[in-house]
């Protein structure tokens, strides 16, 4: 298993076509992580709603992907930011079926979901940060550690 | 990048052949519905195999899409759904309600022509 | 189903092996070993005792070669060649030795464990085990026999410091060899349970998929997977999900069930859902699951019926001579 980078990846978020390249990017971070392939579809799903969430809200943004670790478990870090109106109501926008656009209202509440883990902050008039992890699956990891 | 749009007797195969950005995805929506109208075509297939994604943008543009061309007249099939983009689609809470789906182009054929025979003859 | 021959088992052997083995043995410490107490009045500090290991050092070669003979005789160990019978019959020997002289199982313990470990999976049975245990102590038995003839009062006395001791390895060994097994019986049925719910197809374009067992938010994904890519590799038209051996389903496992369903839709393939019993279909019920989603009948077999009855239908629209014979069987 090759080891993670420290550096982490950028991809800006202006224009829909971003979004294809951010899942691409996050598709390619969880293979080299060693995320199973059902996995890594889950994390480009998520990436993807989270990276429309960018462009319907505040216009323009960034999704970052990092390796993290936590004890002896690895897992890929996505984390989209942006500078854009922020939410008021984060219970509000993080429930099923909520939208303020003609969306479906899938969008957080279905990338939470899709991932292990998911954090939002968010501030009126500053901005929203989405910082969501998947983990690499202990058996995963056991099975290739077996005799 | 433009997805091809094949016709084939009475039907309209649209074979996507790469990853699709949103514009891409509503551009095809208007060729269908143009060709539709152009060939007077009975069915179509949407192949969407190489998605490797199909997330609410998508979800929502095909139901749309599918329900007008229903509209239309023509019978809609989806067809080639991977079982991780199914996977991952009930897992954002995505579903297709309403729009035929079938394994792949074969079996979205044998859909379609299930569809227009029970129109066109009475079952037994 | 139970009269069909050909039930396909999609989940490859060997993928299900590489599974059972991935669990660290020494995970399963021995903490919990139930310590048989036979005689536990073994006084290892007994001259006899210690007379005894002598007689069995300076015999060593003779005597280890008797008791291989006597394996071979017996047919024991019959999965494994003469030269692997006497190479562990060497270590079991000294190791049987090492314990008469200082009292302390704890090296043969670990070495039938080892042993065990290694020898399960070629097939070996308890029986044989305990069996070249017994033939060992019976080959020393006659061997301080005919030293100590001559004195009938010593042999007696040889003999009650040496069966103690004898009985204490013979329970070691074996239950060091059972212990084992029930070890790697459990984790087979683990890794069953866990991860191998099998897809079955029953006939062309028809998977069954038995649930079995308590299902959780991690199975449930995983059965989902696994019948997704079966409906893909089998190329599947209708499912019938069988959950008569489910137990209970709390709401986020039939959120689940509801979703699987609709991953298989979008896949193509239709769902019947089969064994819900009333009182999980009216814990459905409750918390609100759509059941007009779910295509719910009453047992398999039913459930197949209904199953057969949509291919035919889908062939028949196809083909209309094919489907008369669909129908009809």
């Amino acid at each position: 298993m090759q080891s993670p980078p420290n550096s982490e990846v950028r991809v800006e978020v202006r224009s829909t076509i971003d979004i294809v390249t951010a899942r691409q990017q996050g598709r390619e971070q969880a293979m080299a992580l060693g995320l199973s392939s059902a996995e890594v579809t889950l994390v480009a799903a998520a990436i993807s709603e989270i990276a429309r969430n960018i462009l319907d809200h505040a216009k323009r943004g960034e999704v970052v992907f990092s390796f993290v670790q936590r004890g002896s478990q690895r897992g890929l870090q996505v984390a989209a930011n942006d500078q854009g109106p922020g939410i008021a109501d984060i219970g509000l926008a993080m429930q099923y079926g909520y939208s303020t656009r003609r969306g479906l209202g899938v969008g957080l509440p279905g990338a939470k979901w899709l991932m292990d883990e998911f954090e939002i902050e968010s501030a009126v008039g500053k901005g929203t940060k989405v910082t969501m992890r998947k983990w690499v699956k202990d058996e995963n990891s056991q099975l290739n550690h077996s005799r | 990048m433009q997805v091809p749009i094949l016709k084939q007797g009475s039907y309209l195969i649209a074979s996507i052949q790469a990853v699709l950005s949103d514009a891409d995805m509503l551009q095809l929506r208007d060729d269908l519905a143009d060709k539709v109208g152009q060939f007077r075509a009975r069915g179509v297939i949407i192949d969407v195999t190489v998605l490797d994604v199909i997330d609410s943008f998508a979800t929502r543009t095909l139901r749309g899409m599918v329900h007008m061309l229903n509209l239309r007249g023509a019978e809609t099939v989806i067809v080639g759904i991977q079982p991780e983009v199914a996977f991952a689609m009930v897992q954002l809470g995505l579903t297709l309600e309403g729009v035929g789906t079938a394994l792949d182009l074969e079996e979205g054929l044998a859909f379609l022509n299930q569809k227009t025979k029970v129109h066109a003859k009475p079952a037994k | 189903m139970k009269g069909n021959p050909e039930l396909n088992v999609n989940r490859p052997k060997a993928h299900r092996k590489a599974e059972i083995t991935r669990q660290d043995p020494s995970a399963s410490d021995n903490s919990n070993m139930p310590q048989v107490k036979l005689q536990p009045t073994v006084n290892y500090s007994d001259p006899l005792l210690r007379e005894l290991v002598s007689h069995l050092r300076e015999n060593r070669t003779q005597l280890r070669e008797v008791w291989a003979r006597n394996i071979l005789d017996a047919k024991l160990l019959s999965a494994m060649s003469k030269e692997e019978i006497f190479s562990e019959v060497t270590s079991v020997y000294d190791n049987y030795v090492e314990v008469l002289e200082t009292g302390s199982v704890d090296a043969l313990q670990a070495y039938a464990r080892n042993l065990s470990e290694r020898i399960i999976p070629r097939g070996v049975e308890t029986d044989e085990v305990i069996g070249i245990v017994l033939l060992l102590r019976d080959v020393l038995a006659r061997s301080l026999f005919k030293k100590y003839q001559h004195d009938f009062n010593l042999l007696n006395r040889v003999l009650d410091a040496y069966e103690p001791a004898a009985n204490r390895i013979a329970n070691t060994v074996a239950v060091s060899f059972v212990q084992e097994n029930v070890r790697i019986i459990r984790q087979q049925q683990e890794a069953i349970r866990e991860l191998s719910t099998p897809v079955l197809q029953v006939r062309e374009r028809l998977l069954i998929l038995p649930i079995i067992g308590v299902i959780d938010s991690q199975r449930a994904k995983q059965l989902t997977e696994q019948l997704l890519r079966g409906i893909r590799n089998n190329r599947a038209k209708v499912v019938v999900v069988d959950i008569t051996g489910v137990p209970t389903i709390d709401s986020t496992v039939a959120n689940h069930l509801v979703q699987t369903v609709e991953a298989s839709r979008l896949m193509g393939a239709g769902v019947i859902i089969t064994g819900l019993s009333s009182e999980i279909a009216q814990t459905l019920v409750t918390i609100g699951v759509d059941l007009s989603k779910m295509n719910a009948v009453g047992d398999l077999q039913g459930g197949i019926e209904l199953a057969e009855k949509m291919l035919g239908y889908k062939v028949k629209s196809v083909d209309s001579t094919a489907a008369e014979v669909e129908i009809d069987t």
